[in-house]
């Protein structure tokens, strides 16, 4: 593939990069030099080669160093991965999508082997091989949502469908952008997506849930959400919040480049099969600001977005704080020249 | 009129009615503090078949765990055909699944008093596989909230201020109108986290 995972820390010493590769295909998520809460669903469908649209669940650099952060938050926390008991389904759903996924877009990486319901699952770069019976939980050494995530990046949700409503009850949630599936697990989607601002009174949530009510299996949407984290924190948990906190009040015009990172979440949503539910994978991806810079439209655009941006949204995606100090520093990138539409870095 | 006005809150937030006699082949009423006086409001709306709808009642009544308000009396002389007085919700829940678990289909429920009596009640009643709206709630009484802190996970009772100190780990908390019926909680996140110390004065937000 070109690349070779990265041996690389999301905390403590905080030696997490991007190479040069992913930089030139970070999701970047403004396709104009403004930014607004918007429904902003489209197709989930391949993409250009290499870039993280490609395939279904994206396998990057970071893979092997994101799932062991995840294996020490979880030793830390257990209530990060919760599944209420009727959701165990859709943690079959889940985990046949997966392994199905990756065994087609990675066949170096991954494998698949069926025999009715007795499958073999064999992940080359975490060294594992196991056998187990499709919807038989004792043949798994975790429940099936967890087994498949503890081998996947990014964070997952499970929606159950009832009376016209997306019900969140079972997740696996360790690189989240300050939100609790501890709180928020069993509530409906107005009701966990209740602290947003100013999007309910555009009527984004209203519009969201009657298109996701309708989504169709085989036929996955994709949208972005992002924010900025200080360091390569990948868990920006509430529950840890008074450990992260502090390092907001820690920017420098010096640091800044060096600490601050925009976070960007490439949110899918997929119909599931059996069970009816649906999953919500969220991966984040990191980029430090000086990584973005390197590419010349991102570093303008990224200024503009931050300069204007509303002060409810950069307090509720918790930068206001720093908010003065990044348009500072991204101005030294920024001559004003115009940029093109689109995410794309070049074009 | 003792019913409470809410201020325009976020949609996590629980909202209230006011509790009407519905058509029910038995009615389970489960009161705390001056909810006492909706469960008798509700009863007068009834006219001359209070008499037959008592005679199919269940009343299971708290007294304020905020402020000590004691009507129990008042909802005695009703004369329902159960009525039950309990030291404290946690004294009164295993009574109260019991109830749910024998439970009819036709069973109407009404809550009344404090968000935290409605909110653990509604917890049980829902635990139960009620159907929704079979429930109705009243607000009546305190408002103190019942607040789960996002750090060590403990729940503190009663918090009448904006900040307030965890029960559990000493954290200064500010209380979010987010809420989890699961939980039957408010949610309390730290407020000098960024500025260890730096916590405003407590506000009494919640009487």
């Amino acid at each position: 593939m070109g690349f070779e995972f990265n041996n690389e820390t999301f905390r403590n010493d905080f030696t997490f990069k991007n190479s040069e590769r992913a930089i030139r295909r970070f999701p970047f998520p403004f396709d104009r030099d403004d930014y607004m809460y918007s429904v902003n669903m489209e197709p989930h469908v391949p993409g250009r080669p290499g870039s993280v649209f490609e395939h279904a669940f994206d396998v990057d650099e970071h893979y092997l160093a994101e799932m062991r952060d995840r294996d020490l938050v979880l030793k830390e926390d257990p209530l990060r991965c919760q599944s209420l008991p009727h959701m165990e389904l859709a943690g079959w759903d889940l985990l046949e999508l997966i392994m199905e996924s990756k065994a087609r877009d990675y066949p170096h990486w991954f494998a698949l082997h069926k025999t009715g319901n007795r499958w073999t699952w064999i992940n080359r770069p975490m060294e594992i091989e196991q056998t187990f019976t499709f919807l038989d939980p004792s043949t798994l050494p975790y429940g099936p949502m967890e087994y498949i995530t503890r081998q996947t990046q990014g964070d997952f949700t499970l929606q159950d469908q009832r009376d016209d409503n997306l019900w969140i009850e079972a997740g696996m949630v360790t690189t989240q952008a300050d939100w609790s599936l501890d709180f928020d697990i069993g509530m409906g989607f107005h009701e966990w997506h209740a602290p947003v601002p100013l999007a309910h009174e555009k009527g984004v949530f209203d519009r969201a849930l009657k298109f996701l009510l309708k989504l169709q299996h085989g036929a996955p949407v994709r949208r972005f959400n992002w924010t900025h984290t200080v360091d390569p924190l990948l868990d920006t948990s509430p529950e840890n919040y008074p450990k992260w906190g502090p390092t907001r009040t820690e920017m420098t015009m010096e640091n800044l480049g060096q600490r601050m990172h925009l976070r960007v979440e490439l949110q899918t949503l997929w119909r599931l099969p059996r069970s009816n539910a649906i999953a919500f994978p969220i991966r984040c991806y990191l980029i430090k600001y000086d990584e973005l810079v390197t590419v010349p439209k991102w570093a303008r655009r990224m200024h503009r977005v931050v300069r204007d941006i509303h002060p409810e949204l950069a307090a509720y995606k918790g930068f206001l704080r720093n908010r003065d100090l990044m348009t500072a520093w991204l101005a030294q990138y920024d001559d004003g020249a115009p940029t093109s539409p689109g995410w794309w870095p070049e074009d | 009129m003792s019913q409470t006005v809410f201020e325009k809150s976020i949609r996590s937030r629980p909202v209230y009615g006011v509790l009407q006699p519905r058509a029910g082949t038995a009615h389970l009423c489960v009161a705390d503090g001056e909810g006492a006086g909706a469960i008798r409001d509700l009863f007068a709306k009834v006219g001359a078949g209070a008499p037959a709808m008592l005679a199919r009642t269940h009343i299971i009544y708290v007294p304020s765990s905020a402020n000590g308000t004691d009507e129990f009396a008042s909802l005695e002389a009703l004369g329902a055909a159960q009525c039950h007085r309990s030291p404290s919700f946690w004294a009164a829940e295993p009574r109260l699944r019991k109830v749910l678990a024998d439970a009819h289909m036709g069973l109407q429920v009404y809550l009344a008093g404090t968000e935290t009596l409605i909110g653990l009640a509604q917890r049980d009643v829902m635990e139960a596989g009620l159907p929704h709206d079979a429930v109705q709630t009243e607000h009546r009484g305190s408002l103190a909230r019942r607040v789960q802190c996002v750090h060590c996970k403990g729940v503190t009772e009663n918090v009448r201020t904006d900040p307030f100190t965890c029960s559990h780990c000493g954290l200064n908390l500010f209380v979010r109108d987010h809420y989890s019926r699961r939980l039957a909680a408010f949610q309390g996140v730290c407020i000098d986290a960024e500025e260890p110390g730096n916590v405003p004065p407590p506000v009494e937000r919640f009487k």
